[in-house]
């Protein structure tokens, strides 16, 4: 890696990208007589590490052309950033890209058991494959561990689901609520957060030119 | 100083002033925005300074947060198209694509090639309109105006291709779910072929006033230097992570339309353009890159513009998606029955319930829809994976060190659209 400034040729080179990559491309047909995500380097990956018992690959949606190439992974949080962390390092994963980071509130999803899903799109840059890392938690104190210390791009991401859902993340550096002020009183992407209404609104003082 | 007693800085109730650090005497902080010329829209960086040199920087933002998230989960799939063109509004019709585009992944649509045709050449369009201003921008904060002009004459051509196509200028909201708002007009491939060939001499132009210009290529090499781990770390993607050396394109890697090898189902190969990369990793570098990008992406429409298949725009109308035409509404009983089927609030599409990641390679990197569908009329919670976002978070390691005058350089490069930052 050429130092800032020090390069000869300052114009675009051309990269070479490899072979395409499943997760993401329709072309990847699903073998119906195997187990689901067997096809799956990383899956399978997972399943010979850490047991077939409880790392079982689902399809995110089974649509009308039969189930899809993008491959879940439910793990619980205590076990988060063991996985995490094999997921990074393996080298038949290598998924040094962390792609998005979000949750979902299933609190109204039909036949939901948990209510927070913590979900991590992962990729990589060089196998150029995907895996989706599903993480449950529930109220009353819903907290999972942060994966900062793995990616730091997980940083404001994670403080972006602290805003909006009120999930913690342990061992956060700086978190902080960052779209929202501090002092907001809820988490308006909660399902039972109203989309009609004053809300807190109701409740703000009115500013004049004096407190300016 | 350490994150923890400079985040005190952004505590509510702080004044928006020049003050005195209070730990070190000769340290100053200084607000940069939320008002400011080169922050384009409403965005706030908290700097610490001594004298000129930055210590210190802490970007804080949540100025345009408007909820689109929120409101995904209560518009229908096609009334949410008009919310994305609103998210990174330098490109809406790459916004509206991505929308669309996750949804047909969780319904499991297989688009027409006319559309995967027609939607692709917008696409380029859309990024070579994003990389136009943005490059143009980055060089008029750092004072040059002219090619900000020059390239700014060819983005309204782009506008008005547009505009002939979705009739809106601005915010075209064109994609519909399984096909697209309307076909293209007869003679809207001869206007594009037009602006195919005037806009490489408006690039030779702006290379000309500016990759030979000393004082431009001073303001911008060297400067927000990253390496391509801390990059790839970072969850850097598109352009400015290809300037770092990461050659990663999701139209190459994960492709989509007519990136795709087969795409018409009768054995096109996919269409081809090359990834500029580069090793540098400067502000310099990502510049490059834009402007080489506008030239591949020109390729691209060259290559289709003249073979757009010919056949319905549309998937059909059996798959009871999409609106049927208005003659078949108002000439037949079952265009009728369909219409209302789908424009009835307790009726519409019959969604599968599950979960879908769709993503493009939007000008500003990965941009990623994750929908979640319970079967309902609408999203059940439809995230956006805002490159933006994404890619700011590391903004006050890359201009630590510099001086004040560089912030509008490396803001300038990174292209941070607010809108979509917020969401």
């Amino acid at each position: 890696m050429a130092e800032p400034g020090t390069s000869a040729d300052p114009g675009p080179k051309f990269g070479t990208p490899g072979p395409i990559g499943s997760g993401g491309a329709r072309g990847i047909s699903v073998p119906a007589d195997q187990p689901y995500g067997s096809w799956h380097p990383a899956a399978k990956a997972l399943q010979e590490r850490f047991g077939s018992e409880w790392i079982s690959p689902f399809p995110l949606v089974v649509n009308r052309a039969g189930p899809t190439d993008q491959v879940c992974v439910r793990v619980p949080p205590d076990r988060l950033l063991e996985v995490m962390r094999f997921l990074h390092d393996d080298a038949r994963c290598r998924f040094d890209l962390l792609a998005d980071l979000t949750c979902v509130d299933y609190l109204y999803f039909p036949n939901a058991t948990d209510r927070y899903g913590v979900t991590y799109t992962l990729a990589s840059t060089s196998l150029r494959h995907r895996i989706w890392i599903k993480c449950f938690v529930n109220d009353p104190e819903p907290v999972v561990p942060s994966v900062t210390s793995i990616w730091k791009g997980a940083n404001w991401q994670e403080r972006e689901v602290w805003d909006m859902f009120g999930v913690r993340f342990e061992g956060h550096p700086d978190l902080r609520r960052i779209l929202l002020w501090e002092g907001f009183g809820s988490y308006p992407l909660r399902k039972d957060y109203p989309v009609q209404g004053l809300g807190e609104r109701a409740s703000y003082e009115v500013l004049g030119p004096e407190s300016a | 100083m350490t994150t923890d007693q400079s985040s005190q800085g952004i505590q509510t109730g702080q004044r928006y002033t020049l003050e005195r650090d209070q730990q070190h005497s000769d340290r100053w902080v200084l607000n940069f925005g939320p008002q400011h010329p080169a922050t384009h829209t409403t965005l706030r960086l908290v700097l610490t300074l001594e004298g000129e040199r930055i210590v210190d920087c802490i970007p804080d933002i949540g100025y345009l947060h408007s909820g689109f998230e929120k409101m995904g989960e209560v518009h229908d799939i096609n009334q949410y198209v008009t919310v994305t063109d609103r998210m990174n509004y330098l490109s809406p019709v790459m916004n509206n694509l991505v929308w669309h585009h996750a949804w047909e992944k969780l319904i499991g649509i297989e688009l027409t090639p006319r559309c995967k045709v027609i939607r692709t050449i917008i696409g380029e369009l859309a990024r070579i309109q994003d990389h136009v201003l943005s490059a143009g921008a980055s060089a008029l904060d750092l004072g040059a105006f002219t090619p900000f002009l020059y390239l700014f004459e060819d983005r309204e051509v782009i506008y008005d291709l547009l505009e002939e196509i979705s009739g809106a200028r601005y915010m075209n909201s064109y994609t519909r779910l399984g096909g697209l708002k309307a076909d293209i007009t007869p003679e809207w491939p001869a206007h594009v072929k037009a602006f195919l060939k005037r806009m490489p001499r408006t690039l030779a132009d702006c290379e000309a006033l500016l990759l030979r210009n000393r004082i431009f290529i001073e303001r911008l090499r060297g400067i927000g230097y990253i390496s391509r781990q801390d990059a790839v770390n970072w969850s850097w993607s598109g352009p400015i992570a290809r300037a770092s050396g990461v050659v990663r394109d999701l139209r190459k890697d994960e492709p989509y339309l007519c990136f795709e090898p087969n795409w018409d189902g009768r054995g096109s190969s996919p269409v081809d353009f090359k990834v500029p990369v580069s090793d540098m990793g400067d502000c310099y570098a990502r510049f490059v890159i834009r402007l080489e990008e506008i030239r591949q992406s020109l390729h691209i429409i060259e290559q289709l513009i003249d073979n757009i298949p010919p056949g319905p725009v549309n998937v059909s109308p059996d798959e009871k998606l999409l609106l049927p035409d208005k003659t078949e509404v108002w000439g037949s009983i079952e265009g009728l029955i369909h219409h209302f089927e789908l424009v009835m609030w307790n009726r519409g599409w019959e969604l599968p319930v599950g979960e879908a990641y769709g993503t493009v390679e939007s000008p500003n990197g990965e941009l990623g829809f994750y929908i979640v569908s319970s079967g309902g009329r609408s999203a059940y919670r439809a995230r956006l994976r805002p490159p933006s976002f994404i890619n700011y978070q590391v903004f006050g390691d890359l201009v630590r060190g510099h001086q004040i005058s560089d912030v509008v350089a490396v803001l300038g490069s990174l292209n941070i659209i607010a809108a979509e930052l917020d969401r």
